[in-house]
């Protein structure tokens, strides 16, 4: 089972959390100066990266409140864990196995 | 107790205990496992095997046994498949054969080896395709005739326990690397926790007689262990399995507390599951030896070579008059020293390799027994279990058999194909393996974890190699946790000169033709041989992993642990491929089968683990005769039946009653969400579709919440109380959802809002009063509201109070009668309600349930968003476009206009009226255009609610059509489960009052 740094909270497990997805998608100022290409990209497609990640999670099961973290998705290490409106953590330099070039 | 040596071992001669065996009374010693107490009463056939039902002994002396299985105690105590390699004996056990009848030695299902060239690989799939019908007849059969044991059929009544572990360094595996590492660990200061899953810690360790640090072995075993329990910063755990690896270094371990002893003696919980979070993990989780394919291996009395030493030095059990030990390595000429000084005769040693220059292979000549290189046990002789062995020599290129065979007289054939390391927990953790060509096996490559494999489970199988890795990793492990490793000396051991292993996969009887010759087992647990494999790549299954599920190769209780690496191995020939470039299958977590017992821990009584959440009101149900139905977690009132009443005439009475007069329901569970700050009506604007901003004070709206899809995710009535403060109710199913939803968008997209929620649910009691008579009934125990139709109108929401209790009460309507939804406290609930009730006597007032409250939002078309919606719904295909503003941004607005949710063929809401109306639909029952179509038939949509209505006295019904607004008037056709089609007409959703004129009560 994984460990979460909850910005609020503390180091945690992961069965107190839950996962929310991609991080930093913005919901457009002006939907309908969108065409229905750029809309649907919004809604329903994710960059899904081999490789560190932002994403959302939540504290579920504790403070309730939503936070960022960066993840490796192939190893599932953790670097990085802030706050909504915090500066953006720098994406590890690091080459991952296996990643796309 | 015929074959038990008279000195030495590990048994305990003093402690005689007696046991039962398919209802046959024995007596063994303690210290004696399952395996080796039968072993000692010369019981060789102890069961039947999976699918053909062969005569069947024990192969193995710990977890990799694959036919020793058992059906231990009896009752509610029962447990299936254990491996009687591992379970201890204590007086009064009983247990049984887990795949025979009457018994193991004459088994009535044996027939079926008769006729194996009829039971091939994928004989399931190739058998039971057709007819599918039959397919239930067949498998009731099958299941009875193979499979395994059987589950316990009563209620657990054991008690099982969880806890949480923490410790610097975890050891998994007490033999003597692991000692070794948890010893330099500990010596270190880390904490250090020790888990093995034997009754005795030690390992190989307790089979073999050697030296270490110039000692007998036991000596230095006793005396590492006294030093470990002496240390305060470690814990021991026998009988501990560490059966998974996860992310985190967490790794779970089963602790068997009470397994081992009399019924009498058992306190407290049977098992106990840790949940260990190590810094460090150190896997010294051994190897497992695996057999040589040959002609009728399985016969009972083939068994693995260490496990033959294990029986003959530490349970003194002989085993034979006669010994055949048949090799790769130099491992097994071991098992031949051990037979001899246990005065068993060995009658050879047969190695496929053409040289045996190590240390070992000259002790075996030296004591005269004849060593056979370059040569092959072809077959064994014998009955249920072995008289003979037939050897024959091998080629130089050892792919053909040279020579005639010779016939060895003997009842026990000792095997060792060379060992596995343990690399379950590994590849559980995510690390990696390669292939080793030197010592023909897959070791420990890549860790991702922190984490080290030493000893046999690292491919390093010598003793000195393994003492010298665990003192390594002790010292490395606490180093890294800034610990200060003493400096002392991994403990010697004598290194031996060894000659190189050779693989040796499977006897090679026909060149052109390697699946032929007699039947050799490379899967006992799930009889697949040799043949099996070839078979399958010829019919095209190639990917190790299609293999596996085809022939059934590694799968069932062992999970391989002896058949899975030759079964590859002989894959990778029939392939013509590499073992690394055919691959593994993948290792999962469990290691052993653990019991659900286990898993469940102390929620097993069935009251924790799903939590129930029940009314304020709910005691006042039962004692009333309400029928439940759960609700998510809720239990809620379903209806109240009279007398003999069926489902049915209650509800009809329920109805009409409401309809008629009044009724009450328990509105209480419906989600609550309280929304304050100065933007609450801003951020409301952007979660519902229609407008918030104008809305009164001491008014309350009905909404839509739309994902940003534009599909319908929930709905509910929203008051107003301030001009900053809104009170939001849910769907039951979905107050968590909704309260997610809104926290994402206010915390992530809008945290510069001023807007703070609680979710206050299960705060309130809320009775729903209904019916023509409602506000008379109200009325008259509310004191502060005036109940004036204009004063208090329609959507509007007053305060007041009851007996001096606030209440509070909104004028909504779910049925479209007059109705007020009256809220409390929650601890005034059950209060608030009885005098409601009283007061409602006067006009028969009736309490309903949620049957009922369905009937009647059916009735008016109202949607069960989740019953007649199903996340592909958008609130014009409902016919809900009042419901959406056309002036203001909100969620899900802009994918209304996507092409796919204009289109004018959507399956949209409407009203259905069978032909019949005694009729009533199924739900979920499929639309069609023809009253009988060709299947695959066109499906136009769906039946989402129907039900027989008692106040238009006919069955009525909701639905989703493909272009259903346009069709009104049309006549469809609806399936049944039956087979039959029911004509059914299009119309309205609203059944009843379509000018919504009856909640007009003057």
């Amino acid at each position: 089972m994984l460990q979460l740094q909850c910005p609020f909270c503390g180091l945690r497990d992961e069965s107190e959390f839950s996962f929310g997805g991609e991080a930093h998608i913005a919901r457009p100022l002006e939907p309908d100066a969108l065409s229905d290409e750029e809309w649907a990209d919004y809604l329903f497609n994710r960059s899904n990266v081999k490789g560190f990640h932002r994403e959302m999670w939540l504290h579920a099961a504790g403070c309730r409140q939503w936070f960022y973290a960066i993840r490796n998705t192939v190893s599932y290490e953790f670097t990085a864990f802030y706050r909504v409106g915090d500066p953006l953590p720098d994406l590890p330099n690091r080459s991952v196995p296996g990643a796309a070039k | 107790m015929t074959n038990r040596l008279d000195t030495a071992g590990r048994i305990d001669r003093s402690k005689p205990i007696s046991f039962r065996f398919n209802g046959k009374g024995y007596v063994g010693y303690q210290g004696d496992t399952i395996a080796s107490a039968l072993l000692a009463n010369g019981v060789k056939v102890i069961g039947r095997s999976w699918k053909y039902h062969r005569a069947r002994g024990f192969m193995g002396d710990g977890v990799e046994e694959a036919n020793g299985l058992f059906q231990v105690q009896t009752g509610a105590k029962t447990i299936p498949n254990v491996r009687g390699t591992q379970a201890e004996i204590y007086e009064g056990l009983e247990f049984t054969s887990t795949n025979a009848w009457p018994n193991p030695n004459f088994d009535v299902l044996a027939l079926f080896g008769k006729f194996s060239f009829m039971l091939p690989a994928g004989f399931y799939y190739k058998t039971f395709m057709w007819p599918a019908k039959l397919w239930m007849t067949y498998e009731h059969i099958i299941r009875k005739a193979s499979g395994l044991g059987v589950a316990p059929k009563e209620q657990d009544t054991d008690h099982y326990e969880k806890t949480n572990e923490h410790c610097d360094v975890l050891v998994v595996g007490a033999g003597p690397s692991g000692i070794v590492a948890a010893l330099h660990a500990a010596r270190a200061d880390a904490r250090v926790l020790l888990v093995d899953e034997q009754s005795e810690m030690g390992g190989r360790l307790l089979s073999q007689n050697v030296q270490i640090e110039g000692n007998a072995s036991s000596e230095w075993l006793r005396s590492a262990l006294l030093e470990l329990q002496a240390f305060e910063n470690v814990t021991l755990l026998g009988r501990t399995t560490a059966f998974g690896y996860h992310d985190g270094n967490f790794v779970t371990a089963v602790q068997r507390l009470t397994d081992h002893l009399p019924e009498s003696k058992q306190r407290g919980a049977r098992e106990k599951v840790f949940r260990i979070r190590a810094k460090q993990v150190i896997l010294a989780t051994g190897a497992h030896e695996r057999p040589i394919p040959f002609g009728y291996n399985d016969r009972a009395g083939v068994m693995l070579a260490s496990a033959v030493s294990s029986y003959v030095v530490r349970y003194s059990a002989p085993l034979a008059k006669r010994a055949v030990v048949f090799t790769n390595n130099d491992g097994a000429y071991q098992t031949a020293i051990d037979l001899h000084r246990a005065g068993i005769t060995v009658s050879a040693v047969v190695d496929s390799r053409s040289e045996t220059n190590g240390d070992l292979p000259e002790i075996v000549r030296g004591l005269g027994i004849e060593v056979l290189t370059q040569s092959t046990v072809v077959k064994s002789k014998g009955g249920k279990s072995v008289t003979g062995a037939y050897v024959q020599s091998l080629s130089d290129d050892s792919k053909s058999l040279v020579g005639a065979s010779r016939l060895f007289e003997c009842d026990l054939i000792a095997v060792s194909g060379g060992w596995n390391p343990a690399i379950h927990l590994l590849a559980q953790s995510g690390g990696k393996v390669k292939w080793n060509d030197a010592k023909v096996c897959f070791e420990p490559d890549v860790v991702v974890q922190k984490q080290v494999s030493v000893g046999a489970a690292n491919a390093s199988f010598s003793l000195a190699e393994g003492l010298q890795e665990g003192a390594q990793a002790g010292d490395a492990a606490a180093k890294t946790l800034g610990f200060d490793p003493a400096t002392n000396a991994a403990p010697k051991a004598d290194s031996i000169k060894e000659q190189a292993i050779q693989p040796m996969w499977r006897v090679p009887y026909n060149a052109d033709k390697p699946w032929d010759g007699p039947k050799q087992f490379v899967d006992f647990q799930n009889d697949v041989s040799v043949s099996d494999i070839y078979l399958a790549v010829r019919e095209g299954f190639h990917s190790v992993e299609h293999v596996k599920r085809y022939t059934a190769l590694g799968f069932g209780t062992d999970q391989g642990k002896t058949g899975n690496i030759v079964g590859m191995a002989i894959l990778a020939d029939a392939l013509d491929k590499d073992i690394p470039s055919t691959g593994t299958t993948t290792f999962r977590p469990n290691y052993t089968p653990v019991t659900f017992g286990a898993v469940a821990g102390p929620d097993i009584d069935g009251t924790m683990f799903d939590p129930v959440r029940k009314t304020a009101i709910h005691q006042w149900h039962a004692e009333h005769g309400a029928l439940f139905e759960n609700v998510g977690q809720w239990h809620r009132p379903w209806y109240y039946p009279q007398g003999n009443e069926t489902l049915q005439e209650a509800v009809n009475r329920e109805c009409l009653a409401t309809r008629n007069s009044v009724g009450i329901m328990d509105a209480s569970t419906l989600g609550k969400i309280e929304i304050k700050g100065k933007d609450a009506s801003k951020f409301l604007e952007m979660i519902y579709t229609n407008n918030w901003k104008k809305l009164a004070v001491g008014m309350a709206r009905y909404g839509f919440m739309l994902g940003e899809d534009g599909m319908v995710m929930d709905d509910g009535v929203t008051v107003r109380l301030a001009d900053d403060h809104f009170f939001m109710h849910t769907t039951t199913g979905g107050a968590a959802s909704v309260m997610n939803w809104l926290e994402v968008w206010l915390q992530t997209e809008w945290p510069e809002l001023e807007v703070f929620m609680t979710s206050v649910t299960d705060h309130w009691s809320t009775a729903a009063v209904v019916g023509p008579n409602s506000r008379k009934v109200v009325s008259s125990v509310v004191d502060g509201i005036d109940f004036d139709k204009d004063a208090f109108p329609f959507m509007g929401s007053r305060h007041g109070s009851i007996d001096g209790v606030p209440v509070w009460v909104n004028r909504i309507s779910f049925s479209g009668e007059l109705a007020y939804e009256v809220n409390v406290n929650a601890n005034q609930g059950r209060h608030v309600w009885e005098r409601l009730w009283a007061a409602g006597q006067p006009y028969d007032i009736t309490a309903y349930g949620t049957e009922t409250l369905h009937v009647l939002r059916a009735e008016k078309g109202y949607v069960i968003v989740g019953q007649d919606t199903d996340g592909s719904v958008s609130p014009e295909d409902l016919g809900m476009q009042w419901a959406m503003s056309k002036t203001k941004d909100y969620l899900g607005r802009r994918s209304l206009a996507l092409q796919e949710l204009r289109r004018e063929d959507r399956k949209q809401f409407v009203g259905l009226l069978t032909v019949d109306p005694k009729i009533v639909l199924e739900e979920g029952g499929q639309i069609l255009n023809e009253p009988a179509q060709q299947i695959p038939a066109t499906m136009l949509g769906h039946v989402t609610s129907s039900y027989h209505s008692a106040c238009l006295d006919r069955s009525i019904a909701l639905a989703l059509v493909r272009n259903g607004h346009k069709r009104q008037g049309e006549t469809i056709y609806v399936s049944m489960n039956d087979g039959r089609t029911v004509p059914a007409v299009i119309g309205s959703t609203v059944f009843i009052d379509p000018k919504g004129e009856r909640q007009n009560v003057a």
